[in-house]
């Protein structure tokens, strides 16, 4: 008999991928569970505790407040922005068009540590305290490609003539935007939103350098990480994964009744 | 803001339109009236300036020059939410994010006129699809989507409805079928219709007037028999059915008649059917009024008379047999027999003369540069 290598050697190696990606999450979550003492590297014992007192540790639930005001101030913004300059970028053509698509690149391309100085260094030029309001400026900065790249996708797609018949059809251009281009651009907004949000909630490098004093959740735990994390961290590291986790499964399990829903129609 | 909205359809009128686009003029001085309640197509060859027409009317396109009067009034500062027209895109354009009913009822809600639902239900129900009116456009076939879309633009009853080539993505078999419920709406409604297409059987089965449309020009207006009878150039001549086309310098006129000499041969028609009776012109008659014979048929004054040649193709088409009859020295002549039983029975290779009524030929404006079959 000859040897199978597909019918072995893939299950394996994909089942190793899959542990290789998982365990440094499993280890996350199970020891938030840890009743630690000083530091959460040995296991002590299960409990509760952490999970239902988690801002006994003050400092970890402050910085993950910041990190949460400041996701979700550069997400609006680069959302807003983001979409209506890839609308402009697909749909109109104007003196600068493609300096500015090239532009938009740039953030991409540049490495986070260049980008980081390079802002902190302006924000000293101009004089301005670094804080919440400054990290919020580079992170609508940087997110602002990702979201722009999304929705230019999504706008590409949109037949011109929907929103013509809209025209035709007596609705002016506030109307047409609200009734027609918005719904129909929905999904790709979303999901530049929910990657800008996810990109600047763990961003550290650029935070690092604009952020002076303040504290955000990425940071808190690089700091701790010196001295020993605690739980309270892990706690929290494994709410954001589970609402990751089950954002996704709802959007999966949504469409996918919509669709058997269609097609029984 | 109030839209003029006529009981029945209003006449358009098109003044000096023209419309130009970086390098090249789509439309150039474009002069047309479309009476109120007429079924009115525009039609000719891709690129030929229709669309833009058709677009500028809708006022998503900005015309160079020019004026566009609906019932007498220039709108041409008017947008396109501002003017009493719908449009029956060529794809549709389906909101697709909205049931069949919200998009019927889309125009109705935006003028907020009473009871959209109700109207935009009997709508549907007028094009037979009032049980699909809770379904998404993309659970629809593409005869179904067209007929929610001319819904869509129907329920507004606008003073004028334009149609751009609103059968084109539909095969033959519904094709046909949409026109004959697209004219029967159009006599239902009396709404003025204007309609856009390339396709001359569809122009002349439906339209109460024609206007053939070749480089942003008008070639030749009027009624479908009056197009297909009388053709004025060699364009209109060979897009709207075939022709057999013959140039020469004239030889003889009188107050009747008058006649070329076509590479030795004589050949006639009326002068009230010529467009021009001096120097060099073109003589033309449509393939089924011309018969070929086995013996060399007498010409008289009445007649004309080519030949022999010989039979090099044959094509059966169903109700009549399609001859191409190659005659030295002259070239292939085109000719349409019915079959009724009694026809000739020839064959490929045979001998044959073509001869056709002088009556039946119509002297050109123009003379043919080959490229109208395009």
């Amino acid at each position: 008999m000859k040897f199978s290598l597909g019918k072995y050697l893939l299950p394996t190696y994909v089942f190793l991928t899959f542990l290789f990606l998982g365990i440094p999450i499993a280890y996350t979550f199970v020891f938030s569970f840890n009743d630690s003492i000083k530091s959460n590297i040995i296991w002590r014992g299960f409990t509760f505790d952490n999970w239902l007192n988690v801002c006994n540790q003050q400092d970890v639930c402050d910085a993950f407040a910041n990190s949460l005001i400041i996701a979700v101030s550069a997400t609006l913004i680069a959302t807003v922005l983001g979409t209506m300059i890839a609308i402009a970028l697909v749909r109109y053509k104007f003196k600068f068009r493609s300096a500015t698509n090239l532009l938009l690149f740039l953030p991409l391309a540049t490495p986070e540590v260049v980008m980081g100085a390079g802002l902190a260094a302006q924000f000293l030029d101009f004089g301005w305290p670094k804080g919440m309001l400054t990290v919020i400026i580079a992170h609508t900065m940087f997110t602002l490609s990702f979201v722009v790249v999304t929705v230019k996708a999504r706008v590409a797609t949109l037949d011109p003539a929907l929103e013509e018949a809209g025209r035709d059809l007596y609705a002016n251009p506030a109307q047409v935007f609200m009734k027609i281009t918005f719904p129909l651009l929905l999904p790709g907004i979303l999901a530049a939103a929910m990657l800008a949000f996810a990109l600047s909630f763990d961003d550290f490098i650029i935070t690092q350098f604009n952020s002076g004093s303040i504290d955000t959740f990425p940071k808190f735990v690089y700091t701790a990480a010196a001295r020993g994390i605690p739980p309270e961290a892990n706690v929290i590291g494994s709410m954001v994964f589970i609402v990751a986790i089950a954002i996704v499964v709802t959007v999966q399990v949504r469409s996918s009744i919509k669709q058997r829903k269609l097609a029984k129609k | 803001m109030s839209i003029d909205f006529g009981a029945g359809g209003k006449d358009l009128e098109l003044v000096g339109l023209r419309k130009e686009f970086p390098g090249f003029v789509a439309v150039e001085n474009l002069d047309l009236k479309v009476p109120a309640g007429q079924f009115f197509a525009l039609l000719g060859p891709s690129g030929c300036g229709k669309t833009t027409t058709l677009r500028m009317i809708a006022g998503l396109e900005n015309p160079t020059s020019g004026k566009i009067l609906i019932g007498g009034k220039d709108v041409i500062d008017l947008k396109p939410h501002e003017r009493p027209v719908n449009t029956v895109f060529q794809n549709y354009a389906l909101f697709p994010h909205m049931s069949v009913i919200e998009n019927v009822a889309f125009g109705l809600r935006q003028r907020k006129v009473d009871d959209p639902m109700v109207k935009a239900q009997a709508a549907l129900d007028m094009v037979e699809l009032g049980h699909m009116a809770e379904r998404r456009p993309a659970q629809l076939s593409g005869g179904q989507q067209q007929r929610v879309a001319l819904a869509r633009a129907l329920v507004n009853r606008p003073a004028l409805l334009l149609l751009d080539e609103p059968l084109g993505a539909l095969d033959l078999k519904l094709r046909r079928q949409m026109q004959i419920e697209l004219k029967y709406i159009q006599m239902e409604v009396g709404l003025t219709f204007l309609h856009v297409t390339h396709d001359q059987e569809e122009a002349m089965d439906m339209a109460d007037i024609v206007a053939v449309m070749n480089k942003g020009q008008i070639e030749q207006m009027g009624a479908p028999e009056k197009l297909y009878d009388r053709p004025k150039t060699a364009f209109v001549a060979k897009f709207l059915g075939q022709s057999n086309i013959f140039v020469g310098e004239v030889s003889e006129t009188n107050s009747e008649a008058v006649s070329i000499n076509f590479k030795g041969n004589k050949i006639t028609a009326p002068v009230a059917r010529s467009e021009k009776t001096t120097g060099k012109i073109a003589i033309g008659v449509r393939p089924e009024k011309t018969q070929f014979h086995a013996t060399k048929p007498e010409a008289t004054s009445t007649n004309n008379v080519l030949g022999p040649g010989e039979i090099t193709d044959i094509r059966f088409t169903g109700v009549s047999n399609q001859y191409l009859i190659d005659i030295p020295e002259i070239g292939e002549i085109i000719v349409f027999a019915q079959n009724v039983g009694k026809s000739p029975v020839v064959e490929l290779g045979a001998q044959v003369w073509v001869s056709w009524q002088v009556e039946h030929s119509f002297g050109l404006a123009d003379l043919p540069t080959g490229k109208e079959d395009a």
